[in-house]
């Protein structure tokens, strides 16, 4: 940790807002008062999380080296900063950036930050955060006084807690907006920073503002609370006011959200969000986190009644004055440009016009233009971020914005300026052309950073980015266009449901060895807010998943037809032949004397998820369970058939079937003459496998067993469109974790 | 001034790019080795970003990196936790570790002497902006520190010191040997 820290609270005083310097003091403090053993450990980490600060992969003091699992020699291996959690172990501090919107002095507080406490890199977040890795916890309060320096601050950016409040990174400047709601997004982070009503929530709840329902540029349809800016027209007068969506979210099992108010005026924004916020901190689940979003809650009780709740809570409020000066004074700031509009003049180089042809859009006042800053998979290094402060100032009147596609937005770029803006992009490596298409990848962090982390997102992101960005300009304009979205595990921080190529990590067992795998996800939709949801159609090896995207494009160039978006071409193909298509991917190579088939992208270790090597005795209870699974997924499949078929009820039993398969297959381990009765099955499933907690994930718990409990608890009773989507996720991740008991249950008969 | 979280950087001789892959799997048999005088933790690959900092072998004390910043490819040692003893002492420290895992790097038949130092360019620099902000000051008050340190590592053939200008950026200089050396060699003048 720096030697410097205990100097910066003196330097930066008199910089800091007054509330965050004193939020900071709180923080160290408590640093200081677990140190001396006087705060319990999950009390200290929900306190850290509520600051921003993050465990990071192998916090825990273990680390499989690609030949055995070592034990980190910490220092103070003693010494925790929550359950499982070393002291000494370095983590992720996460930034949050209201509506993505930085000025010059922020991006140079972000470089230093970068190069002095981290490893040279600002990553930008698919929830326009900001991230910096490998960060001592005792470097973190003289980093966050450097931070609120500058007016930034980390509270509340994880943990249970109200996060960052994004918003579309065009707003303001849209040709499409119904008006700007920057000034409101704005209104409502502040309102709820820090509020007494936020304090007491069962899980994170993340709001969104877009401008239009369009585009996808802020997601409202995928959020806790969405609000996207409309107009009315009443006594000829045009009113401003949201459409507001509640409980959407990605996640494991996606939700979309549903209609709250299709129209309320912006005076009541700040209190029907308060009255959600207390009927969710009342009424959403604490015990179980599995069950504790809002979209549970609002699942559970209806959307009807939900409604009813929130505005009889909204009665209860006492009237506070924030509600609207906070707008007003939101609405008193004015971003303007630096220079005047001027056409653009000259043509420029070929790749000049590339770069212009995809990263620059028209405002919707004449003569100034967007440009789009693509960074490879959020990465921006403390060189190009103080590049970046320059050009802003030069360009821009310092309005940048962070994007959910992990980009910069550099806005008020008159036209006239273009060439000139390009090259300084292009000077330090920013200059990069295909912003938003097939080759602007997103990815979490994946196994490189995450806990969660199944298999490498980051690496196969870098992987498809190169090959892609080799013969971008080649594509079919099709293909150029299309989204390819990441996640290292099930929970979606890549967003991989709302892309037409989505692809989450899975692991699989072949020939006796774990091998990284990605469940490909065809056929979301982007645009219209994240309007549609793609479905799982296949796990690929990850190796093999360039191959996926090369047959997948190449199938979609030739046999569209006419003006075919990707989304149609998947529905109108069809899961079975799309499946069919990919079927040989599935399978390990024939010579395994090339190892790199069972390794990670970007990682030479052997891919583990706890076990490596072969046993006879193992290898036949293995192989039996495999079997099942497969069994299990092949009916699955065919539930997801028969759901896009219309066929509902048959597609429900169908999917309830396919988690009794798995159930069924685990229980026979140990159980050998099970019958196929459901009850006795999912009986000895709870007392083999919940009850003794073998099933449970480590970082879920058991969550995926609830799933086939639930399942069955409602077997019989008549399914809807929306209780058969949802059924169908839970039984991917009920499998998905069968398959990781199995892969599990693999290593201790080996060992 | 007190001199902590001292950074140095040995350029590397390279024409054209250099491919930076083969470092990854070699770190990681770094960290399966894990030597008994510093924890080793993790590898960080930034092979994606445009001069940035490369390959990067996270430990607890120091990070090393084959660091491409500046486009000027070189192995970096950056010291994250205080070291004891005088200012010397820390300068010496930080440049054995720089050379140490040159050496290593440049012996290494993994990497086919593809990472070698150009035997006359080392870059240093303390990440610490408050200790050390980048002011004709600091300039001031660490050359009588460095000369005598480099005096003795260059065996007293002299050497060009420049100094990035910049208030924003870490305070650095570049320093130029008038003579060649190699990565051995310097090692045994510390």
């Amino acid at each position: 940790m720096k030697t410097s820290n205990p100097l910066w609270r003196e330097q930066l005083i008199r910089k800091m807002p007054e509330t965050l310097a004193r939020e900071v003091d709180i923080f160290e403090a408590e640093i200081s008062l677990k140190k001396m053993g006087k705060l319990d450990d999950r009390l200290f980490a929900e306190t850290r999380l509520r600051r921003g600060v993050y465990g990071q992969r192998y916090d825990n003091g273990e680390r499989h080296d690609g030949k055995k699992a070592q034990q980190m020699a910490y220092p103070r291996r003693d010494l925790t900063k929550g359950p499982n959690t070393l002291w000494d172990a370095p983590g992720m501090q996460r930034i949050k950036i209201p509506g993505g919107g930085l000025n010059a002095a922020q991006l140079e507080t972000l470089a230093d930050l970068a190069e002095e406490y981290s490893d040279g890199i600002a990553h930008v977040t698919t929830r326009q955060d900001i991230q910096l890795h490998y960060i001592h916890i005792e470097d973190t309060p003289a980093l966050m006084r450097r931070l609120a320096a500058v007016g930034i601050t980390t509270r509340e950016a994880c943990g249970n807690s109200v996060r960052n409040v994004t918003t579309c990174p065009y707003a303001g400047v849209c040709q499409d907006e119904a008006f700007d709601v920057t000034p409101y997004s704005k209104a409502l982070a502040r309102f709820l920073l820090g509020h007494p009503d936020v304090q007491e929530f069962g899980r994170k709840f993340k709001p969104a503002f877009s401008g239009c329902n369009q585009h996808a540029c802020a997601l409202a349809n995928m959020h806790d609370l969405g609000l996207v800016g409309v107009t009315r027209t009443e006594n000829g007068e045009e009113k401003r006011g949201f459409a507001m969506y509640v409980g959407g979210g990605l996640g494991a099992v996606p939700y979309q959200a549903k209609l709250f108010d299709p129209f309320f005026p912006p005076e009541e924004l700040l209190p029907l969000a308060q009255a959600i916020a207390r009927v969710y901190a009342q009424l959403g689940e604490k015990k179980n986190r599995n069950r504790a979003r809002i979209k549970f809650l609002i699942q559970d009780l209806g959307i009807e009644k939900f409604r009813e709740l929130v505005l009889e809570e909204r009665k209860t409020l006492e009237p506070d004055p924030r509600w609207t000066e906070y707008i007003q004074e939101a609405l008193q700031v004015e971003e303007k440009p630096l220079k005047a509009a001027e056409k653009l003049q000259a043509t420029g180089s070929d790749a000049f016009q590339r770069w212009l042809k995809t990263n620059i859009r028209p405002q919707r006042q004449e003569g100034y233009v967007v440009a789009t800053v693509t960074l490879p998979i959020g990465d921006a290094t403390s060189h190009q971020l103080r590049a970046l402060a320059d050009i802003a100032r030069c360009f821009a009147n310092e309005s940048i914005r962070t994007t959910v596609e992990q980009n910069f937005v550099i806005r008020w770029v008159s036209e006239s300026d273009l060439p000139e803006l390009y090259a300084a992009l292009e000077a330090v490596g920013l200059g990069a052309p295909g912003a938003g298409g097939i080759v602007d990848i997103v990815s979490c962090p994946g196994t490189d950073t995450c806990k969660l982390g199944i298999s490498s997102s980051r690496g196969l992101a870098a992987e498809l980015r190169r090959r892609l960005a080799e013969r971008s300009f080649q594509l079919d304009e099709a293909v150029q266009n299309l989204h390819i979205k990441i996640s290292g595990c099930f929970n979606s921080c890549g967003q991989h449901h709302v892309a037409d190529l989505g692809f989450y990590g899975v692991s699989r067992k072949m020939s006796g060895y774990a091998v990284p795998h990605f469940q490909v996800v065809l056929g979301g939709e982007w645009e219209n807010n994240g309007g549609t949801y793609g479905v799982p159609v296949v796990a690929v090896p990850s190796k093999n998943i360039p191959e996926v995207v090369t047959r997948l494009t190449d199938s979609y160039v030739a046999g569209r037809r006419s003006g075919e978006t990707f989304q149609q071409f998947v529905k109108r193909t069809g899961k079975v032949a799309l499946k069919k298509l990919l079927e040989d991917l599935t399978r390990p190579p024939v010579d395994q004397r090339d190892r790199s088939f069972f390794r990670d992208w970007g990682d030479p270790r052997e891919y583990t998820l706890g076990d490596m090597g072969v046993g006879e005795c193992a290898g036949e209870v293995v192989s039996t369970i495999d079997f099942d699974l497969a069994a299990a997924e092949r009916q699955l499949f065919e539930a997801q058939v028969a759901f896009e078929n219309g066929e509902v009820e048959q597609a429900g039993k169908t999917a309830y079937q396919s988690m009794l398969r798995a159930a069924q297959a685990l229980v026979r381990t140990e159980f050998p003459r099970v019958t196929n009765e459901p009850d006795q099955i999912v009986g000895e499933f709870r007392t083999r496998f919940y009850d003794t907690k073998n099933f449970f994930d480590p970082f879920v718990g058991g969550k995926f067993a609830q799933y086939l409990f639930a399942a069955h608890e409602k077997a019989g009773a008549p399914y809807t469109a929306d209780s058969v989507r949802y059924l169908i996720g839970e039984a991917h991740l009920f499998i998905e974790a069968s398959h990781n008991y199995s892969n599990r249950a693999g290593a201790s008969v080996l060992v | 001034m007190v001199l902590q979280h001292i950074n140095v950087k040995l350029l590397l001789d390279h024409s054209g790019q250099i491919d930076f892959e083969p470092l990854v799997p070699v770190f990681h048999a770094w960290i399966q080795e894990q030597g008994r005088d510093e924890l080793l933790l993790d590898v960080a690959d930034y092979r994606h970003v445009h001069a940035g900092p490369g390959v990067i072998l996270i430990g607890l004390e120091a990070n090393y990196s084959v660091d491409n910043s500046g486009n000027r490819p070189g192995v970096r040692y950056n010291r994250k936790a205080a070291f004891d003893g005088s200012n010397q002492d820390r300068l010496k420290q930080a440049a054995a570790a720089a050379l140490k895992v040159c050496r290593r790097l440049e012996s290494d038949p993994r990497l086919n002497s593809k990472f070698r130092f150009n035997g006359r360019e080392i870059e240093i620099s303390i990440n610490d902006r408050l200790l050390a902000p980048n002011t004709a000051q600091t300039r001031d008050a660490i050359q009588p520190e460095l000369s005598p340190f480099l005096d003795r590592l260059f065996s007293g053939a002299g050497f060009d010191l420049s100094y990035d200008e910049s208030r924003r950026n870490l305070f650095s200089v570049l320093v130029k040997s008038h003579g060649t050396f190699s990565a051995e060699e310097l090692m045994k003048n510390l």
